[in-house]
């Protein structure tokens, strides 16, 4: 079966699903070769999900056929999809954490001898398995010993032990360091020798041209676009992605920050001096001014996300000062923090953000209640006006104040978790990924409010593994690796490379090279 | 993009791992189940029940459904912070062993009775509210899951209650104690009042104040709302408080109406009754969402599904194994409904 | 277990790590051997003497049954409260069944609790609901059930049958009760190590999810787990009532925590998804040691102590084990953050 002079593994088609009032996908179609790496992208919503669950049996289809290796397939369970060589590696490492590596590898499928299991036998054939992926470790040990990029090529070595011919990798690297990154990437390009084909799923376009050969681009549940990636530009992707013209994206940079007025001067708002906790924090440093965003860059693990925590008095610390507008302060709960005047608006809005059952007017005005109440008893009215002001301040699109969050879309959900601090008339606001898994046209909205915030006076901590957003919204940039600060760039002192070689190495480029 | 950013967060569909109910049964449950089985109880009741209509037996009626009711406030706010209690049962029966032995006593000022009677109700509801703080305390500092934390007390408890009334039967004659379960001002029964002011008292708590949106907070997504200054420990600490004390309260009413103290039968199953009218009436055993009128509706209906049985000479064992079958049935129905 | 707890290593070693792993694998086992010598420290002869030792393990084997039982349950993540009232449904049961002779009586019993596991079972895995309230509801319903079976009251036993074997027969030294115990947990512990059944039972616990997309055979697995549990009640159930001649209703109140307490002491998870067959037996005889024990020393005189207060204390026991597993297992998880 072929399409051109490509040798096609997969080809679905005119592939239709509607969940209750929605249409997910409606028409869309995938090729792709063997052998080949295959990116698949769009906006949040755009499909790609749900076609790959129709793939791989997790959702049935509608309508459309799916034709795998010559024949025409409808797998209604994941494991059937395996079996017949598609397995999917999941975001969320799905494998058992108490349990061996050599188990996780073989769960489902033990090799057995006499009907009980035959455990030097498993554990040999999992040694083999990794080791034709390159990785050498004890399969005996608990897989919840391992780093989670380990535990992601335990997934994937699981994968190709199932004689894969198709590996379905849903954002693989959201949660892996750069250099796991690379070895992810030979893991794939081994694969890719061996005539693997592999479906490649992710928010990172910066990784797509490294790894990829062809990509297929997704928006509003249809196929919009599909070529080699080598006639593609990144701005390309992102135009098809958004459904705009190209030079609209171009005038508009990749931000939604506009270049504003450095504000360098004033008396600091937050400094925090050698702060140190259990190893994940060694001696973190960073500061703020009102007016200010500053910018906290570094790797998954660097310990940006602990700074933000320690600084909210969410997590406790060893050793190490933090002082608000020159204060010393040591907040022993998120409740002190909040009446200092500071605002968190964590990375993972799902698991510690949005109280899911709750409406948009109970959650915007959740870290507001003591300030709401007399006696304990809520001023609704007062509370009312507080939501219909930042509903239409934001824009929050939402049937009404009384609608459930969870009903929202992400980038709604964000701006209410926003306005939950904003309410408060914060002194400092921090942001740990603020933007993160959101469809593009709502991150300008928010990049363009958090500029707004900085002009009123606000202070910003913004943690952001997006290299651009860090460029093109900061005043100042820190730089953190394995728990230390190890690089301050004022805005005009710093370019892309620069700052990717200090979250790498720990130092600035001159330094590296010296 | 607002909508379409829905599809993808959807649960995955189940595939033939999960049995779902008929959908006449399903669509019913979800908008007026509860409602409607209590209609259905009350029409057969009216038909088939001889003085069914009497205001003797709805007071009987009321009379029993109101201890299901305290309990099962306390157990509503519990649940509602994502935990359970099921010590419940055992807390009633400290109460009303502890009491007597107060009431009773023979020692310095107890034996006055304006000193002993307020004590033998203030000092067991303080003791079993501080047993509730203890459960809260295993919860909140020592992580323990709820279910095996107030599981110590739910066996432990009971034991204290037999030891506190050597294991027997210990009856007792003091109207004014026994106010508190047979006293009937303006004809209507003391707990009765007892129930509607606690339910008004409850439900407005839930709606007006912080601590009310709290609790809910607590159960609906625990870290964040840490995070949003929510004081989570305090917040269950107080629910498990609260259920104890209320636990306590009943248990007075229990002794008092049988004018015993009956450490084997006292709140026996209660647990299991409170949990029930809790989850019929709608609220998540998962947390997070809460009704306290809808737990009035739940224990009404447990409360007529056991009366329908007796009424109707249907043996002890029997009528257990029925309320076991509806509060699997009624757990069922809400699930779906969650779905 | 998230990504970010997974991601680093464990580096902060030394004797305090060393020593709490120890306490927490064999923790119990210490406790166990230190409890034994302060018997024989204290009450000499009469505590190793073969009576006492054979009375010790005989009158722990129901206890043994339903833990063992529990113990897959907890494995699975979920938990099995009606055991206490199967053993009392299925003792009736056998002392009716009694007569009939003894295989039936045994059958009966145990195809009895087999069924209630079934309809836990199906209740927890097919309609997903939470095993604690499926396992109450249970609880009252076997406890109705066996109110019925024996119109309130308790039943004796057919003295003519052989039936009472069940209880008095020896093979060789060993008490037939013993004999059966041992043998179903080196069965339990065949069937955890070296079956597929007993590794998804520990992947279902571990993370569900996993095992779901890896097409495990979840349902059937929990079916099969709270139906062992059930039938393993039945067969303590059996041996109760030719314990004591009789089958009574309001037997095994509260054994289901006394069963919580021996997997948990062991060191099973509450949370599932690690756990052994071997240190829930350690479990048992801990809690059995200990009260052969305090019936020593209420022999001696040292305390007066009603019967009431047994329960008090089993709670009490319970209390410690889990508050020390919740500890040490913090400071397990705590080292690798």
């Amino acid at each position: 079966m072929t399409d051109g002079e490509r040798d096609l593994l997969l080809r679905m088609d005119g592939i239709c699903k509607s969940f209750p009032g929605v249409v997910a996908l409606d028409n869309a179609w995938l090729r792709v070769g063997r052998g080949e790496v295959h990116c698949l992208v769009g906006q949040n919503g755009a499909g790609k999900s749900t076609l790959m669950k129709i793939l791989n049996g997790a959702y049935r289809k509608d309508r459309g056929t799916i034709t795998f290796d010559g024949r025409e397939v409808d797998f209604h369970k994941p494991h059937e999809a395996q079996e017949a060589g598609i397995s999917t590696i999941y975001q969320e490492i799905n494998l058992v954490p108490y349990r061996s590596v050599a188990e996780n590898i073989f769960m489902g499928r033990e090799p057995r001898r006499f009907g009980l299991i035959n455990w030097p036998r498993m554990n040999r054939e999992a040694s083999q398995v990794l080791s034709r992926l390159g990785i050498q470790i004890d399969v005996r040990q608990p897989l919840m010993k391992l780093n989670v990029a380990l535990q992601q090529m335990v997934a994937i070595a699981r994968a190709v032990s199932f004689q894969a011919k198709l590996v379905i990798m849903d954002e693989p690297t959201s949660s892996l360091a750069e250099h796991e990154v690379a070895t992810l990437f030979e893991v794939i390009r081994g694969l890719k020798a061996q005539g693997v084909s592999v479906i490649y799923i992710s928010h990172r376009l910066d990784e797509l041209h490294q790894i990829g050969d062809r990509i297929t681009i997704m928006r509003d549940g249809q196929t919009i676009e599909e070529r080699p990636l080598s006639e593609i530009s990144k701005l390309e992707i992102v135009a098809k992605m958004l459904g705009r013209e190209l030079d609209v994206v171009q005038q508009a940079g990749a931000t939604g920050f506009r270049k504003r007025a450095a504000h360098t001067d004033g008396e600091p708002l937050l400094e925090v001096k050698h702060l140190r906790r259990g190893r994940v924090l060694q001696d973190a440093s960073v500061s703020a001014r009102p007016g200010e965003i500053v910018g906290l860059a570094g790797l998954l693990g660097s310990g940006r996300t602990e700074v933000a925590r320690a600084i909210f008095g969410a997590d406790p610390v060893d050793d190490g000062e933090i002082r608000i507008n020159g204060q010393r302060a040591r907040f022993r709960s998120p409740a002190d923090a909040i009446r200092a005047g500071i605002g968190f608006c964590t990375e993972d809005r799902k698991s510690e953000g949005i109280i899911p059952y709750l409406s948009v007017r109970e959650n915007l005005t959740l870290a507001a209640l003591p300030t709401l109440a007399r006696n304990g008893i809520v001023d609704r009215a007062r509370q009312r006006e507080i939501v219909d002001r930042y509903v239409r301040l934001l824009g929050i699109k939402a049937a009404s104040a009384e609608q459930k969050i969870r009903e929202l879309s992400g980038g709604n959900q964000q701006k209410v978790l926003l306005a939950r601090w904003l309410c408060l008339n914060p002194k400092l606001l921090l942001l740990d990924e603020p933007t993160r898994g959101i469809d593009v046209g709502a991150k300008a909205e928010i990049q363009k409010l958090i500029d707004d915030l900085a002009d009123a006076g606000l202070g910003v901590l913004m943690i952001s593994s997006e290299i651009e957003e860090l460029l093109e919204g900061s005043d100042r940039i820190t730089v953190m690796r394995d728990g230390k600060t190890v690089a301050e760039f004022e805005r005009d002192e710093i370019d892309q490379r620069a700052l990717l070689t200090a979250m790498a190495h720990g130092a600035s480029a001159e330094q590296a090279e010296a | 993009m607002a909508n379409v950013g829905q599809t993808e967060a959807r649960p995955a569909r189940p595939a033939a791992d999960r049995v779902v109910l008929p959908r006449w049964l399903r669509a019913a449950g979800q908008t007026h189940g509860a409602v409607i089985a209590l209609l259905l109880l009350v029409l057969f009741n009216a038909i088939f029940t001889t003085n069914y209509l009497a205001w003797s037996t709805l007071r009987v009626n009321l009379d029993q459904v109101a201890t299901i009711v305290i309990v099962g406030i306390g157990m509503t706010l519990v649940i509602a912070t994502g935990g359970i209690d099921l010590s419940v049962g055992a807390l009633m029966a400290i109460a009303g062993s502890l009491a007597p032995l107060i009431f009773d006593s023979d020692w310095g000022p107890l034996d006055r009775p304006w000193v002993g009677i307020p004590l033998a109700i203030v000092l067991p509801i303080l003791l079993t509210g501080f047993l509730g703080l203890f459960n809260g305390f295993l919860v909140t500092y020592f992580r323990i899951q709820p279910i095996i934390a107030t599981l110590v007390l739910y066996l432990g408890g009971r034991g204290i209650a037999k030891a506190l009334s050597d294991g027997i039967l210990l009856d007792f004659n003091n109207p004014s104690f026994e106010y508190l379960g047979k006293g009937r001002p303006l004809g209507i029964p003391v707990q009765v009042i007892l129930m509607a002011i606690l339910l008004l008292i409850a439900a407005w708590m839930m709606r007006s104040t912080v601590f009310g949106r709290y609790i809910l907070a607590t159960g609906g997504n625990e870290p964040a709302a840490r995070l949003a200054g929510v004081p989570v420990s305090r917040v269950k600490l107080a629910v498990y408080a609260i259920s104890g004390l209320l636990a306590g309260l009943a248990g007075l009413i229990w002794a008092a109406r049988i004018s015993a103290a009956d450490p084997y039968r006292a709140g026996e199953f209660m647990e299991l009754d409170a949990i029930a009218a809790a989850a019929v009436g709608g609220t998540a055993l998962t947390g997070g969402r809460a009704t306290i009128i809808g737990t009035l509706l739940g224990a009404v209906i447990i409360q007529q599904v056991r009366f329908t049985l007796i009424s109707h000479n249907v043996s002890d064992g029997t009528t257990r194994i029925v309320i076991a079958a509806a509060i699997i049935l009624a757990v069922l129905i809400q699930r779906q409904r969650e779905q | 277990m998230t990504a970010r707890t997974a991601s680093q290593e464990p580096t902060t070693s030394g004797w305090q790590q060393w020593a709490a792993g120890l306490l927490r694998q064999q923790g119990a086992l210490i406790a166990l051997i230190a409890i034994f010598l302060f018997g024989v420290w204290r009450y000499g002869e009469n505590f190793t003497s073969e009576f006492n030792l054979w009375t010790l393990l005989r009158n722990n084997t129901y206890f043994g049954l339903i833990a063992l039982g529990m113990t897959f349950v907890i494995m699975t993540g979920g938990i099995d409260l009606s055991v206490g009232a199967v053993v009392a449904l299925t003792a009736v049961a056998a002392a009716r069944l009694s007569g009939e002779g003894l295989w039936v009586a045994v059958a009966g019993a145990i195809g009895l609790g087999l069924g209630v596991g079934l309809i836990n079972g199906a209740l927890i895995a097919r309609f997903r609901i939470q095993p604690f309230i499926v396992t109450l509801a249970t609880l009252l319903a076997a406890r109705g059930g066996a109110l019925n079976l024996s119109n309130n009251a308790s039943v004796s036993i057919d003295f003519n049958s052989n039936f009472k074997d069940l209880w008095r027969t020896n093979v060789g030294e060993v008490p037939l009760p013993v004999v059966i115990t041992a043998f179903a947990f080196l069965l339990g512990s065949i069937a955890l190590n070296l079956t597929r059944f007993g590794r998804h039972v520990l992947a279902i616990g571990g993370n569900e999810e996993a095992a779901r997309l890896a097409g495990l055979p979840i349902a059937r697995t929990l079916v099969a787990v709270y139906a062992l549990s059930g039938a393993l009640a039945g067969l303590s159930g059996a041996l109760l009532a030719a314990q004591g001649n009789t089958g009574s209703p309001i037997a095994g109140i509260g054994w289901e925590l006394t069963a919580i307490a021996a997997v948990v002491v062991g060191g099973t998870l509450l949370t599932g998804g690690r756990g052994s067959v071997w240190t829930t037996l350690v479990g048992v005889l801990l809690l059995g040691l200990i009260f052969n024990e305090l019936n020593f020393e209420r022999g001696k005189g040292t305390f007066e102590l009603t019967q009431y207060w047994e329960e008090v204390i089993r709670g009490a026991f319970l209390l410690l084990v889990v508050i020390l597993q919740s500890r040490l297992t913090r400071r397990a998880s705590a080292s690798t953050t």
